[in-house]
């Protein structure tokens, strides 16, 4: 794996807008690792997401603390019809019950993710990968100020390594959304409660446990969002092919 | 040594690591029923990690302010006419039938059920649909009726059937924890009908879906057959 280098930008590019050089600069090779655990996480998100969603769907309702339910005031309510006829949504159906098969493979995808998530820190922690690639190596508001300057103005990537803002965004998803999910997640699992009482009353109780795993779910999807628009933006082939095959990017096109 | 030499070969000891702990844990009855099929891995590490992991540790219990100051009743009482004769007659001519694996089959009036021991416990239930509410549950607890029926040692599983026409089923573990009650009172008065009434069974350590409503029979058995519900069966989650 190529060490990330800094090159000074062509004074003719400060002010050129993103559009007109879509390719400044190549990632760095990706190894076989980071490739599968990549894609392993991808596919598993999205099926913790739709599995998840139709969970929601059984009781759109969000609350706060140890109990809620269709008697007690919400927190919120988000507007869509419900699996279930005891919840009052506005709409007159209500859909088929989905629960069964959503909640097997919710659990048996999480069990993947965990044990990628496992191997995947392990391995970041002991190749320097973490600390190579991730962990930012000036940190400071001039720094901060600057990357966040240049994705507003949709600067293109002159460097070969991750640009400081992806990789606060790579740290805050891996070793902060995703143990997130985790830990509230397994605050409400009743067995775990049972044993560990302390993951779900670091949590707030039940339903706080509940909403917050809500709205780190809603945090993880606006990633997604954006780190597909990166990737589309900074060049879909240079950016999409080094995480399919080591053959990519060609040698000639390295920085 | 190549870096893929080593990787087979760590793979290799990974997969016999693998399926010996399958073996293993089949042996000391950490697969559950429904280990099989596209979900039975995830079925199986659920149920033994958390078997392993939480062992017979109690399910949080409340103070009695925490109490919801309403209980969220589900679903509808059973329909049948045989429900609504003996609700008429305040389930006076209820009995709960116990049979199986036990050497002293028999069956129990709510008042000899009474005349026996109770425990009493303020736990959340909770709906696999994910809300969830507070309440003091009081009831006989099944590890007693196990003890007054004698199971027999061979027995696996505890099936309750309900009047509304449900089955599930717990394994012995969660029978035999002090905290599995066969409920006839809550929150202070007899067990409405609405929430289950005449007696409800209470696993306060898995979802709501294995708190079974209208209990009038329970069986013990070594297997189980495969039932038709795809909710999984151990609801620890």
């Amino acid at each position: 794996m190529s060490e990330p280098q800094s090159r000074t930008l062509p004074s003719s590019l400060i002010d050129a807008h993103f559009w007109y050089y879509p390719v400044v600069a190549h990632p760095p090779r990706h190894c076989l690792l980071v490739r599968v655990t990549h894609w392993i996480t991808t596919l598993c998100f999205l099926a913790l997401l739709v599995s998840g969603i139709e969970l929601v769907i059984s009781h759109p309702r969000f609350y706060w603390g140890e109990e809620g339910h269709s008697l007690t005031p919400a927190l919120f309510q988000i507007p869509i019809p419900a699996s279930r006829a005891h919840v009052k949504t506005g709409y007159d159906f209500v859909l088929p019950d989905q629960n069964g098969w959503s909640r097997s493979l919710h659990f048996q995808t999480a069990w993947i993710v965990v044990f990628t998530g496992l191997i995947y820190a392990a391995f970041s922690l002991r190749s320097g990968h973490l600390r190579r690639n991730l962990l930012p190596a000036q940190l400071s508001w001039a720094t901060l100020s600057e990357s966040f300057a240049n994705h507003l103005r949709l600067m293109p990537p002159f460097t070969g390594g991750y640009n400081l803002l992806q990789r606060l965004v790579y740290l805050l998803v891996i070793f902060g959304l995703f143990p997130l999910m985790i830990w509230t997640g397994l605050a409400m699992s009743p067995a775990i409660a049972a044993g560990y009482p302390f993951v779900v009353e670091l949590s707030g109780g039940h339903q706080s446990a509940r909403t917050i795993h809500f709205f780190a779910t809603l945090a993880l999807v606006l990633f997604f969002v954006v780190h597909v628009l990166m990737v589309y933006l900074a060049g879909l082939r240079t950016r999409l092919l080094p995480m399919l095959s080591s053959r990519y990017p060609a040698p000639e096109e390295q920085v | 040594m190549s870096n893929g030499r080593r990787n087979f070969i760590a793979g290799g000891v990974a997969g016999l690591a693998g399926t010996a702990a399958w073996r293993l844990a089949g042996q000391s009855g950490l697969l559950p029923p429904d280990s099989s099929g596209i979900y039975g891995v995830g079925h199986s590490l659920t149920y033994a990690a958390q078997r392993l992991l939480t062992g017979q540790a109690n399910a949080r219990e409340f103070s009695r302010d925490q109490i919801s100051k309403i209980p969220h009743p589900n679903g509808k009482p059973p329909q049948s006419q045989d429900f609504q004769r003996l609700q008429a007659n305040g389930f006076a001519d209820w009995q709960l039938q116990v049979d199986g694996l036990v050497s002293r089959p028999g069956s129990f009036s709510l008042a000899d059920l009474k005349a026996h021991p109770s425990g009493s416990q303020i736990t959340q239930l909770i709906c696999e649909e994910g809300w969830s509410y507070i309440a003091e549950w009081t009831g006989t607890p099944l590890a007693h009726l196990l003890e007054l029926t004698g199971a027999q040692p061979k027995a696996r599983y505890m099936l309750a059937y309900a009047m509304d026409g449900w089955v599930d089923s717990i394994d012995m573990h969660d029978a035999r924890h002090p905290q599995t009650l066969l409920t006839y009172g809550m929150n202070g008065t007899n067990l409405p009908v609405a929430h289950g009434g005449p007696l409800r069974l209470r696993v306060p350590r898995q979802l709501g879906y294995k708190s079974l409503k209208y209990v009038s029979r329970i069986t013990f058995t070594d297997q189980l057959k495969e039932e038709a519900s795809d909710y999984s069966w151990y609801a620890g989650i």
